[in-house]
């Protein structure tokens, strides 16, 4: 089961001609996710990585493919036209991996898409992957194993951390996701804690948030009333200093509003254990399955 | 990316939003000629720095003569302005901006920001000009009225009046808000801001409403289609550090600790961060390598992180895509080539290829501490950098 992609997922690569959208392309593929093609504009009637055929438009490749998700690569400044082809194409899973989109940009994609059914993962993200099924994105497949717990995340090489711990103390994941660092996310929290709640194999889930926004904060509130799992969280930035941007464009304490140590509060006023060091994020999960 | 008042201010005359007149000096010669060519006796002279509070530190002074003017001038141009933004070390001040006088009715406040929650952007008003809107937020909320902007249908007149009336505005100063909000609304998303300030923006006794003050910020990410904002960076308003790590596409943040660290990921970088403050230690910065770690931007990172006199670097990479046998390999040329200077360096690697790696530092001979975990790896950093410091006292 898991949730969003599975092994019979069709996937396509928006980009899927340049540098960093060829390589990953091979590495899903490796993982056996079904790449059923690609799209470049120009390049349409070629083929890449073997038999992935590559068409001019997303219209083009969904039609020859029956595709249903699609992973972005271009470059910032075309990203957002890629993300409005593929939702008007009729790709129901839009992954955005490219980083860097201007704000206005997100406002209005969001906008656009908010009332077609199309759900966009990202921007600024590693992708959504169904361990030992099916992984669009960037992560390194091998950290992931097939279990029991569902990862949601703002960040990417944080996540691997916890995965591999996730892994290595023998829970596995169902599917994990990167919501991705920027300040308008396509897909939130509360939307995948929903599916998560539903998904019968995923036994408990765990939040990897960051400093900016009140995202982590609301989704404690939907957890506290809603939730039927257990949820362990960590935060990232307890020592980032106000007024300046960690990296991600979203990861900024403003106004003295989205520090670590008021989202922590609103987790644990919720029943939410939250991990004090990245290192614990594999036993605080263990503990909260156990209570 | 911040700019400074006089700039922004110049930027709302582009789009017809009314700000007092006023020029800008580097020198008390040119202060006192800009006063003179403003004409009027009463002057405001405005140090022209990033960051705000500048009122409270010293940095606006009212000028009712000339010899006022070269007075207030000589104080600020050079002085280290201290305020609840700069830090206590201050920031120089280079520029004053030397501003006609006006005739205030009332100081209001108008914002404009992305409202996160929503995904929409967002106006901001309040009647309480001058104070923080944090300020407001936190003792009386009930004083900020906001409108939202569905991006397909932009500023609507309505969204004017609707703050106008809630403030209390009244008469001919109605229309002079509205058409004011509207400038800011297309400031906003013609310029790709990011935050729009107006504080205070003043309704004068002749019912026109000005910028008295004015701060923007412009979306990093957008920076590409707006050539004419970039022109307006200040270097000098930078830290040096910073300046060079992004030369090397670093994402580098400086700290007050002593121990750096150099992470591939922001999130990491932070998780990191916080482990070593958690095991009581202090980072020295914030460090994100990015996704490919050459020898070249690694020897770059620790130029930078020795600059700033740390006890200890740590060093934590999660391979993922990148392998840890390359970062292992970027880590020993960097060394070669920089030394460390017997400052401690622990490196802990996990991910793709990480034996590979781990042999490569344990065969290079090289004086580099590893460990497992993240944990394990701040808990020798801390260790590493006390046992530095206090050697260097002894």
């Amino acid at each position: 089961m898991a949730i969003l992609i599975d092994r019979n997922t069709r996937v396509i690569c928006q980009g899927i001609t340049g540098g960093a959208g060829l390589f990953h392309s091979g590495q899903m593929k490796e993982y056996g996710s079904n790449l059923v093609g690609g799209v470049t504009p120009k390049k349409g009637g070629t083929s890449v990585l073997g038999d992935v055929p590559v068409f001019n438009t997303v219209t083009e490749a969904v039609d020859a493919t029956n595709a249903d998700a699609s992973v972005i690569f271009v470059p910032a400044r075309f990203a957002k036209d890629a993300i409005l082809e593929a939702v008007d194409g009729g790709i129901e899973l839009v992954v955005c991996i490219t980083e860097g989109i201007p704000v206005l940009d997100m406002i209005t994609v969001k906008d656009a898409i908010k009332s077609t059914g199309a759900r966009l993962i990202g921007p600024n993200c590693p992708g959504i992957i169904t361990a030992e099924q099916c992984k669009i994105g960037i992560m390194p497949g091998y950290i992931h194993k097939a279990g029991s717990i569902g990862v949601i995340s703002r960040s990417g090489t944080l996540t691997y951390e916890a995965v591999d711990q996730l892994t290595a103390n023998g829970l596995g994941e169902t599917t994990c996701i990167g919501i991705g660092g920027d300040p308008v996310p396509g897909t939130g929290f509360i939307d995948l804690l929903e599916l998560f709640n539903a998904d019968p194999d995923t036994k408990g889930v765990v939040m990897i948030g960051e400093i900016g926004g009140t995202a982590e904060e609301e989704a404690a509130e939907w957890v506290a009333t809603n939730m039927t799992k257990p949820v362990s969280a960590f935060i990232a930035g307890q020592t980032a200093p106000p007024g300046k941007r960690m990296g991600h464009a979203g990861a900024i304490i403003s106004g003295g509003k989205g520090t670590a140590s008021e989202k922590i509060a609103a987790l644990e006023r919720a029943g939410i254990p939250v991990a004090r060091t990245p290192s614990h994020i594999g036993s605080a999960m263990a503990t909260a399955l156990a209570s | 990316m911040k700019i400074h008042e006089y700039q922004a201010k110049q930027i709302l005359q582009q789009y017809g939003v009314p700000t007092p007149r006023g020029g800008l000096a580097r020198t008390v010669d040119e202060a006192e000629q800009a006063a003179r060519d403003l004409g009027g006796d009463i002057w405001v002279v405005k140090a022209q720095i990033h960051a705000g509070g500048r009122g409270k530190g010293g940095g606006v002074k009212l000028a009712r003569s000339l010899a006022e003017v070269r007075q207030y001038a000589e104080q600020i141009l050079g002085m280290q302005l201290v305020t609840h933004q700069t830090g206590p070390a201050g920031t120089r001040v280079q520029k004053v901006y030397i501003e006609e006088g006006c005739d205030i009715a009332r100081e209001l406040y108008l914002g404009m920001v992305l409202d996160r929650q929503t995904g929409q952007l967002c106006m901001m008003a309040s009647s309480e000009g001058g104070t923080s809107i944090e300020e407001v937020a936190a003792t009386n909320p009930d004083a900020i009225h906001k409108v939202w902007f569905s991006p397909g249908v932009g500023f609507s007149a309505f969204q004017g009046r609707k703050l106008a009336y809630a403030l209390g505005v009244e008469g001919a100063a109605v229309r002079s808000f509205v058409s004011f909000a509207a400038g800011l609304y297309r400031v906003y998303t013609e310029k790709d801001a990011s935050l729009a300030e107006i504080n205070p923006l003043v309704v004068t006794g002749a019912g026109d409403v000005i910028a008295l003050d004015c701060k923007l910020s412009f979306d990093g990410n957008a920076l590409y289609r707006q050539p004419d904002i970039v022109e307006l960076r200040d270097l000098d308003e930078e830290d040096p550090s910073e300046v060079e790590a992004s030369t090397y596409e670093l994402n580098y943040i400086k700290l007050d600790g002593n121990i750096g660290c150099l992470v591939n990921g922001a999130g990491l970088a932070m998780a990191t961060m916080d482990t070593l403050q958690h095991y009581g230690g202090e980072p020295a910065n914030f460090l994100d390598v990015g996704g490919s770690a050459t020898a070249e931007r690694v020897s770059a990172a620790f130029r930078i992180l020795l600059k700033d006199q740390v006890h200890a670097i740590m060093v934590n990479i999660f391979g993922g895509i990148m392998k840890c046998d390359t970062i292992a390999d970027g880590v020993i040329t960097a060394v070669q080539d920089v030394g460390l200077e017997g400052v401690p360096l622990i490196v802990r690697l996990a991910g793709t290829n990480m034996a590979r790696g781990k042999a490569l530092l344990a065969e290079s001979g090289l004086p580099i501490r590893t460990a497992e975990s993240l944990a394990e790896a701040a808990e020798i950093s801390v260790a590493e950098a006390r046992k530095y410091a206090a050697q260097k006292h002894a």
